[in-house]
């Protein structure tokens, strides 16, 4: 079937910039997304200075679920955490599908990248009795992919290995590729970790309609274009100057430490895990999606100070 | 007694499987796997393989970020969401370990509603991150998935996907089924804990928000579900692919050494723990003294400055390219001493009774009373470790469903408490994939000094300071490798740690 941009807003009965996720479970989208994927584009998955969070992320993924992800929509070709494939073998796949796919396979990179040392602060195979470091990686299929999704906020803006005094001397992807000349595209999608939605979402708006509005942070503004305070259910409460004052009141949660006031993404409306919750109702905005959060906006919490 | 060999080495300590007949002619071959895929986290193994089994092991972790060195100088207080990020697998894990430190730091107490809280958190993790392992870490060692991409390439050989057609597409199904019951326990972990991966609501002294009766009914209505598929499905399929591996019960024996250092604190004291704290050395039960636990960093790419501290005092220099040195792991022993951590290690220290399945495979009546250590010695070993954690997965998912009703709507779930000007604080947790520990020194209400002691450092540990390998390594001696190319009973075993 034909499938436009304008359908799938009319099936969502929402305005362009909130599509919801939720709604990719309807059978015309699935189709569709399946028609766009026909020969299911390849994908590179590796692995940095992580934690192996934004893997986990998208494991929650409700719609389209995981399984229909990756048996239905794209093929991994590699990817540490779930492939059957361990060492050279697994080496070798990747190297043929970069090889075969050049200049049409979308790399995914979660983690940030060290350059101390070399690179050696992060060592992610060995072929032939080489040592490969994530530096050299991210050089080798950056430069051969047709676009990069940098997933999470070590990728998108170096993270937590990044944050003072950054021992390992961790970068981000854009960073390491703009030192070293490489021009591909690159989409961050950060969040530490990012909701799944924002990872399948990206990756859905990539095959049907190409890479899609970036703001100055490289980030999809579908996603990332919100301030959380503008739209947060307890802003009324801030108005009226009700704070929380400790974890379990009512009121406005900015006296906790709640970064909804500097935080863009839309959390509010989306909620994670399926929607049971999300951070501000249960706690407090941390900022994971903003460049630099955990210095910038350190400290995290302000309850209970003496 | 001990099987943990000194530092010549030379004993095997796992006993001689059936070394396939082709092997036989070769010398001496190294074989390095790097990367050991589907586990968390970037690890390498190098052995050498002779006469068809290996007859030496280095495990080498290959990354490091500095969590230890980031987190001085910060406010104590943000060290339960900065510990979070070691781990995407288990973040609920060293959220909980950290947040006990500063409980023991702040000199506070959650109250009970809280505990419990914190307790579902934890355990939804603990469901989850073992579907999980089993499933879509450890099975496609032993289940032919689909022929498609990220399912080939895979070692092939005789023998190495033998489970009957209709078992194994009933554990190929079972993937996907499990795909959707660990995202499920996520979910009921999110309605506590805001989101998951890396949780918002565990903070020191107890949790963010107050339960709703509205919550505790969904939470069980999830949990429900996910505990039938444990009790129904992951537990069988174990041992149904337990049955077709029995030559696995005497593989990866390992150092025998097990530590725990408890988990799911069943008072408000924070005493006595669903599973216990304890070791077991040399054959013998001992209590756990936490004191007793050193870092040794001679073969870690560390200062060697660092070595065999305990963690209060412990330090973290990087000194990468240090003479014999081969892993970013340190090597943490407990009395001079490798111990395996881990669902091993819990359900030998605390001995709960076990399943029907577990009976029915043990050949014991239905209404007999065995326990744990009923399975001898075949509990140490690659399928010993499987069972291990699928009976534990049960014993924790009827937790779930148990503790959330002892939940009050509405009830208090935190204590608040200013930042102490110095103080210290010891916070033992365990992971789903073993002990976790936290030590935090503050001083001038910063932190002076965050060490922390991860399962995959207990392990994967290299050798320590005085050359005895580490537990996986151990683990790994004699193991049966027929074709050097597809060396897969050595990541077999590897992956039943759950590194």
């Amino acid at each position: 079937m034909e499938f436009s941009r304008r359908d799938f807003i009319k099936l969502c009965g929402a305005s362009a910039a909130g599509i919801g996720l939720s709604q990719l479970a309807h059978p015309a989208i699935v189709q569709a997304l399946e028609k766009a994927a026909a020969g299911n584009p390849p994908v590179i998955w590796i692995m940095g200075q992580g934690c192996t969070g934004c893997s986990v992320s998208i494991l929650n993924t409700v719609h389209p679920t995981i399984a229909e992800v990756l048996l239905k929509i794209i093929s991994m070709k590699f990817h540490e955490t779930i492939m059957a494939a361990s060492g050279e073998l697994a080496l070798e796949a990747q190297e043929k599908a970069a090889k075969e796919y050049a200049g049409k396979f979308y790399l995914v990179v979660e983690g940030s990248i060290p350059t101390n040392e070399n690179g050696m602060y992060c060592q992610i195979g060995t072929m032939k009795g080489e040592t490969r470091t994530m530096l050299k990686e991210v050089l080798h299929l950056g430069e051969k992919a047709a676009a990069v999704v940098a997933v999470g906020t070590d990728a998108t803006h170096g993270g937590i290995p990044a944050a003072k005094p950054n021992p390992t001397g961790a970068k981000s992807v854009s960073e390491i590729f703009k030192a070293n000349g490489i021009k591909t595209p690159v989409i961050n999608v950060p969040g530490c970790p990012p909701n799944p939605d924002w990872m399948v979402g990206t990756l859905a708006h990539v095959l049907l309609w190409g890479v899609p509005q970036l703001d100055g942070e490289g980030r999809p503004v579908l996603f990332y274009g919100t301030l959380i305070h503008d739209n947060c259910p307890y802003r009324g409460y801030y108005e009226y100057g009700v704070f929380a004052k400790e974890f379990g009141d009512d009121g406005c949660r900015v006296k906790l430490g709640c970064k909804g006031p500097e935080t863009y993404a839309d959390c509010w409306k989306r909620k994670w895990n399926g929607g049971v919750n999300w951070c501000v109702q249960n706690a407090i905005c941390i900022g994971c999606v903003q460049p630099d959060f955990w210095d910038k906006y350190a400290p995290i919490y302000y309850h209970s100070i003496a | 007694m001990a099987t943990c060999f000194g530092p010549s080495g030379g004993k095997e300590a796992a006993p001689a499987a059936k070394a396939p007949a082709a092997a036989a002619a070769a010398g001496p071959k190294k074989i390095v796997v790097d990367p050991v895929t589907r586990i968390e986290g970037h690890l390498k193994v190098e052995v050498t393989v002779a006469e068809g089994k290996v007859v030496e092991a280095r495990t080498t972790g290959g990354m490091f970020r500095g969590f230890e060195i980031i987190l001085r100088g910060r406010d104590p207080r943000d060290a339960s969401q900065i510990t979070q990020r070691i781990c995407g697998v288990c973040p609920t894990e060293h959220c909980q370990a950290s947040v006990y430190a500063l409980d023991d730091a702040f000199g506070v107490k959650p109250p009970t509603n809280g505990r419990h809280v914190r307790n579902l958190i934890h355990a939804s993790n603990y469901v989850s991150s073992h579907i999980l392992h089993f499933y879509h870490l450890a099975a496609l060692d032993y289940v032919k998935g689909p022929d498609t991409a990220p399912f080939i390439p895979r070692y092939e050989g005789p023998d190495f996907y033998r489970l009957p057609k209709d078992v194994n597409d009933a554990a190929v199904a079972q993937y996907v089924k499990g795909l959707d019951m660990r995202r499920k326990a996520q979910e009921a972990l999110a309605i506590f804990g805001g989101r998951m991966p890396h949780v918002q609501g565990v903070v020191v002294g107890g949790t963010t928000e107050k339960p709703t009766a509205e919550q505790i009914v969904q939470y069980v209505w999830i949990m429900k579900e996910v505990q039938q598929f444990v009790q129904e499905t992951y537990v069988p399929t174990v041992y149904a692919v337990a049955g077709a591996y029995k030559d696995l019960f005497a593989v990866g024996t390992g150092c025998k050494n097990l530590l725990s250092t408890g988990v799911f604190p069943m008072d408000d004291d924070n005493k006595t723990h669903l599973f216990k704290r304890g070791v077991y050395t040399d054959g013998k039960d001992y209590p756990l003294d936490p004191m007793q636990i050193r870092e040794q960093v001679k073969y870690s790419w560390y200062d060697d400055s660092c070595t065999n501290k305990q963690p209060f005092d412990g330090c973290t220099i990087p000194k990468y390219g240090k003479s014999g040195a081969y892993s970013f792991v340190k090597a943490p022993r407990y009395n001079g001493k490798p111990h395996e951590v881990g669902p091993l290690a819990r359900m030998w220290i605390t001995d709960p009774p076990v399943s029907g399945a577990a009976k029915k495979f043990l050949g014991v009546p239905a209404d007999s009373k065995a326990t744990f250590r009923a399975l001898g010695d075949k509990a140490f070993s690659v399928m010993g470790r499987h069972a291990a954690r699928a009976e534990e997965c049960a014993i924790v998912a009827d937790k779930c469903i148990e503790w959330a009703l002892q939940l009050k709507p509405g009830g208090d779930t935190i204590k608040s408490a200013p930042v102490p000007d110095s103080a210290k604080g010891m916070g033992l947790n365990e992971a789903a994939r073993g002990s976790v520990s936290h030590w935090i020194v503050i001083k001038n209400k910063k932190i002076d000094n965050y060490q922390v002691v991860s399962p995959t450092l207990w392990n994967a540990s290299p050798r320590d300071d005085s050359g005895v390998p580490g537990p996986i390594e151990q683990a790994l001696i004699g193991t049966p490798v027929a074709d050097p190319e597809n060396p897969i009973n050595v990541v077999r075993v590897i992956r039943a740690f759950d590194p």
